[in-house]
């Protein structure tokens, strides 16, 4: 009887409590362009998940397969093997849960500030007039107020990341997919779109999972820092736990002990992996 | 055709958060975009002249070619040194100011806008209609792999066809009137805009067309608001060789077979050698084709605001 209750009500948190997102063993093999008959397995039986409201990165050298997973994540691409998890539910097709912010470019350029940013709702059939208000809110929270009317080639680089992120966030996912947004950004900018990012978040604590081949940055921003090893046939070699306290100044929580401690441990464990990554890029 | 590359700088780029910044102020146009380039727009390099010294050396030169061109002709002013005859050179090349006064009767008795008002209609039609076809059969076969590969190799063989032959056969189907000279320069216009259009679809950025997925777009919706602006913009690329050519497309027509138009005209005053007549008509034609060119350099600039042209920064 005691027993019967136990295991409903640990079913019960079972469901409650199921991932935000979760990998379940995926793997993605590519046929190589140069020779059709090869095949490239870039990600090999990778597990991993996020919890509802967890910031978690994802760091691995260049090229280790980090965007595939993401774009496994997003429903994009069709793992060869193993299956993605939304909320315990299966996914199938594009994930409509998720706000996925690119790597590359990926502003409408023909469209400008403000028509990118109400895409999303354009495409809900959200009424044209209603859009526009929420899209001019939303482009003054990521500090664009005036730049209403710039198309991106108009816009520094930054300034796209910021139009990208309110594009993202109107639609109000529940998780965030990022991949690697501020890499292409000089030390300032991204210290300052950091923590602008952190600042958002914190209003409601989406589910993020965030992708980065700088361990400080993951570090800086995270709660879990999941680690890849070097391709091919990538997988988690390690999973860090960050204790660092909330609200965080990426900046100033550069130079706290702790911040220090996690890092060195962390860059012990990396070292193998990123040597060996090195020494097969040196290769090709 | 020539793209920019799709991926922009991206270190070195300070972007401070621009509160109250003065727009004029921020250098606008950040290098390349992912979007057909145009060098039209861009001032040569190494040009150091001033826009009226410009114009002036302009006038100059042409007042100096037709200055060369009535020296040439006209008879017993130089001694003749190739024809024996002082009125031979008149007879093969014509006379500058015979040919502004041919060009001057027809304007002032207003003989010529019937054959300008026939000329342009044919040009704009097989304009129109030939980029609507082009634009929705390239995106057709862009978008569905099965047509393209059956279609391949009879476009390709269409495409390579000297399509100048068509023109005749043209004239048979469908008469002398304007329908064979519209046909005509549609199949001048089609292939260009056509091609451009496959291009264009086939060029999207995959992050733009992933992003806008992401963002909930539907088929229809990637139809519209990706593949359509991408391919317009690369339409815009061809206008000024699709204008063009459809308005050879019409004066070659009227030159085969018709009875109005400004090819019209020329042909008529070959047959009994009237050579002053036909420089008239070339040069109406020429000053024809350059304001269309004009009108059309207009419409893109205004429809491709988004394009990155060259960097504009305001002087204060
Ligand atoms: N569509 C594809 N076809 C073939 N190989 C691919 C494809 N996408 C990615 N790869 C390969 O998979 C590996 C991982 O790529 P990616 O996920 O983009 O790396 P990262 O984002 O970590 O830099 C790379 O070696 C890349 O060449
Ligand atoms: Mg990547």
């Amino acid at each position: 009887m005691t027993s019967a209750t136990e295991g409903t009500s640990a079913a019960k948190a079972a469901t409650v409590r199921a991932p935000a997102l979760a990998l379940d063993r995926v793997t993605c093999i590519f046929a190589s362009r140069e020779r059709p008959g090869d095949r490239y397995t870039a990600v090999r039986d990778t597990t991993l998940s996020v919890e509802e409201g967890e910031f978690v990165s994802v760091v691995g050298p260049t090229g280790c397969g980090k965007s595939t997973l993401l774009n496994v994540a997003a429903g994009l691409l069709t793992p060869s093997a193993g299956g993605v998890r939304i909320q315990g539910e299966p996914l199938t097709g594009i994930n409509r849960k998720a706000g996925y912010m690119f790597q590359a470019e990926s502003l409408m350029p023909w469209r400008n500030a403000l028509q990118n940013v109400l895409a999303g709702l354009e495409f809900a059939g959200v009424d044209v007039d209603q859009a526009g208000q929420r899209a001019h809110a939303w482009l003054s929270r990521v500090g664009l107020a005036g730049f209403e009317e710039r198309y991106p080639h108009q816009l520094s680089g930054g300034m796209r990341k910021r139009v990208a992120l309110a594009q993202m966030l109107i639609l109000d996912p529940k998780i965030l997919l990022m991949d690697e947004p501020f890499a292409a950004l000089d030390v300032q900018t991204r210290q300052l779109m950091e923590n602008e990012l952190l600042e958002l978040w914190s209003g409601d604590r989406k589910s993020v999972l965030f992708i980065t081949h700088d361990l400080e940055e993951a570090i800086a921003l995270s709660d879990r820092v999941i680690v890849l090893s070097a391709g091919p046939e990538t997988h988690p070699i390690g999973e860090f736990v960050i204790d660092l306290p909330r609200p965080r100044d990426v900046n100033e929580i550069r130079m706290t002990p702790r911040f220090v401690e996690i890092h060195s441990d962390m860059w012990h464990a990396m070292k193998d992996e990123v040597l060996k990554g090195y020494a097969q890029s040196r290769k090709q | 055709m020539r793209k920019a590359a799709n991926n922009r700088r991206g270190s070195g780029e300070t972007s401070e958060r621009p509160a109250g910044a003065i727009p004029a102020l921020l250098p606008a146009g950040t290098g390349p975009a992912g979007a057909p380039g145009n060098d039209a727009r861009a001032r040569r390099p190494g040009v150091r002249v001033s826009r009226p010294r410009l114009a002036l050396y302009h006038a100059l030169l042409l007042g100096g070619l037709f200055g060369f061109w009535y020296l040439m002709t006209e008879p017993g002013l130089i001694p003749p040194f190739y024809f024996d005859d002082p009125t031979r050179a008149k007879f093969f090349f014509g006379q500058p100011l015979e040919v502004l006064k041919r060009i001057w009767i027809w304007f002032s008795s207003g003989s010529i806008y019937v054959h300008l008002g026939v000329t342009l209609i044919e040009t704009v039609l097989a304009f129109v209609i030939g980029t609507v076809l082009g634009l929705l059969f390239g995106l057709w076969l862009a978008l569905s792999p099965t047509a393209s590969t059956l279609a391949d190799p009879y476009i390709k063989a269409m495409n390579a066809m000297p399509r100048v032959i068509l023109a005749p056969i043209f004239a048979v189907w469908f008469g002398l009137g304007i329908t064979s000279k519209v046909v005509f320069g549609v199949t001048l216009v089609f292939f260009i805009v056509f091609f451009n259009v496959y291009q264009g679809v086939k060029e999207v950025s995959p992050v733009v067309l992933a992003n806008a997925r992401m963002l909930g777009a539907s088929g229809k919706q990637l139809l519209r608001h990706v593949y359509l602006p991408s391919a317009t913009s690369w339409v815009f690329s061809s206008l000024h060789t699709s204008i063009g050519l459809a308005f050879v497309g019409a004066v070659v027509g009227e030159y085969l077979g018709s009875a109005k138009g400004v090819g019209y005209l020329i042909h008529q005053a070959e047959g009994v050698f009237d050579i002053d007549t036909v420089f008239a008509g070339i040069l109406v034609l020429t000053i024809f084709a350059l304001i269309l060119d004009f009108a059309v350099t207009r419409i893109e600039n205004r429809l491709l605001v988004w394009r990155p042209g060259t960097a504009e920064t305001e002087s204060l």
